[in-house]
């Protein structure tokens, strides 16, 4: 499998991933889009005994903040995560309904870089180690990030919304 | 890691996404057995990996949009594309032979008139690539005016690609198609909900226009007529009644 196959074999993950990110399917595709464009545009900068996975999702997560960060700067121009409503699809049957769409408001509500954590570590089960390397952080900045994001889901989902306290050894 | 009792917060999560050694799985464990709190935390936090994946995993089962693919069919070795090429042709064989049979013991108004014999042609073709996720067009939306010069240019005729925006449904894409010895073309759309209509076309037709025809098999159903120098079919899996509109749209735009 060379490199550009190794690429193709992520974009599934990699669609996933940016639904799950972004409320807006279109914005989803695009941020997908551009992550792939600019993986095979620096095609030469991939060093063979990394991991792919790990650096699409890098590319990924530095596209999609940099664009935040231009959003956030010209907030009347550009939509806001939650424009459009996402259509998760859901899988009828195997979980109740209600508590994935409960889920799925809750995770909207986080802030953006708890939700990256919670989805890299719940949804594309990577290790700790590689979400740090993926978003640029200390291991333990990951950690306290995924703690606060499951812990406000958990509490939304019990429909208790009362801030959350850190805990007290 | 080395973990110092009483087991905490990270510690938890970290038994949940299996980050610890056996040694301190055993020490977590044996915690949450006495602190039952602790147990339904991390209960829930499993829930929640597992609702994740209920959400999101059919993602990764939808088709890969044609602009994505693109990126890397660009290189594709000739060998592959040929390949590929003849799989398709032969599940396109393989669906008009079960269609020919499906077809003999049901009323096909086509059979009756010649020329809407392509009509059969073009359920076959809608059957066969409306299911495909990777390779559902040939050439993607993003090179409208490319798909339509070609097939435009392979027909023989100016044409275009119907507008059907209006009833929600957006163009994905399309592909030439083997009409018997004869080119035809292909149009695909798509709605928001995943929903899919194709158009069919194909020349060599008497010159008399036509009014719709219609015709239904298995839930699948075709609007047919003859405008101008092409024979058209309009085909999805939808009732009569939902189809007509897009039949409708599609008449006035290519007509315009």
């Amino acid at each position: 499998m060379d490199e550009r196959d190794a690429i193709s074999a992520e974009i599934p993950s990699l669609r996933r991933y940016a639904r799950a990110l972004l409320s807006d399917p279109v914005a989803a595709e695009d941020l997908v889009q551009d992550c792939l464009e600019r993986a095979l545009s620096r095609l030469h900068l991939f060093r063979p005994d990394t991991s792919m996975r790990t650096w699409l999702f890098t590319i990924m997560h530095n596209i999609h903040a940099n664009a935040a960060r231009r959003r956030s700067k010209r907030p009347d121009t550009a939509p806001l995560d939650g424009a459009t409503e996402n259509r998760a699809g859901v899988r009828h049957g195997q979980e109740d309904a209600v508590a994935l769409r409960d889920l799925s408001r809750a995770l909207r509500e986080l802030p953006s870089e708890q939700r990256a954590v919670v989805l890299l570590v719940g949804l594309e089960d990577m290790s700790y180690r590689q979400v740090a390397e993926v978003l640029d952080v200390p291991i333990g900045t990951v950690m306290s990030r995924l703690s606060r994001g499951r812990e406000r889901l958990r509490r939304s989902m019990e429909g208790d919304d009362t801030p959350v306290l850190r805990r007290i050894k | 890691m080395t973990i110092p009792r009483p087991i905490g917060e990270p510690e938890l999560h970290a038994y949940v996404d299996g980050e610890l050694d056996a040694d301190d799985r055993a020490e977590v464990e044996a915690w949450l057995a006495d602190h039952p709190q602790d147990a339904a935390r991390v209960e829930a936090y499993r829930n929640q990996k597992r609702q994740l994946h209920a959400l999101y995993d059919s993602v990764r089962e939808e088709g890969i949009p044609a602009r994505m693919t693109a990126l890397f069919s660009r290189r594709k070795t000739p060998a592959r594309s040929i390949s590929w090429m003849r799989i398709a042709a032969s599940i396109l064989l393989l669906a008009l032979g079960g269609l020919a049979g499906w077809g003999s013991h049901g009323i096909w108004q086509a059979r009756q008139d010649e020329r809407f014999a392509f009509v059969e042609r073009a359920l076959g073709a809608h059957i066969v690539y409306v299911r495909e996720a990777r390779h559902a067009v040939e050439v993607g939306a993003d090179e409208e005016d490319h798909l339509v010069a070609w097939l435009s240019k392979r027909l023989g005729h100016p044409l275009k690609a119907p507008k059907l925006g209006d009833a929600g449904f957006e163009l994905v894409g399309g592909r030439l198609l083997a009409d018997g010895a004869a080119p035809a073309a292909q149009f695909m759309y798509e709605n928001a909900a995943g929903q899919r209509v194709t158009v069919y076309l194909r020349t060599g037709r008497d010159g008399t226009d036509t009014a719709f025809r219609f015709l239904a098999r298995n839930g699948v159903s075709a609007f047919y007529w003859a405008d101008g120098p092409f024979a058209y079919a309009l085909i999805g899996k939808m009732p009569r009644d939902d189809l007509i509109g897009l039949a409708r749209l599609t008449y006035r735009d290519v007509e315009g």
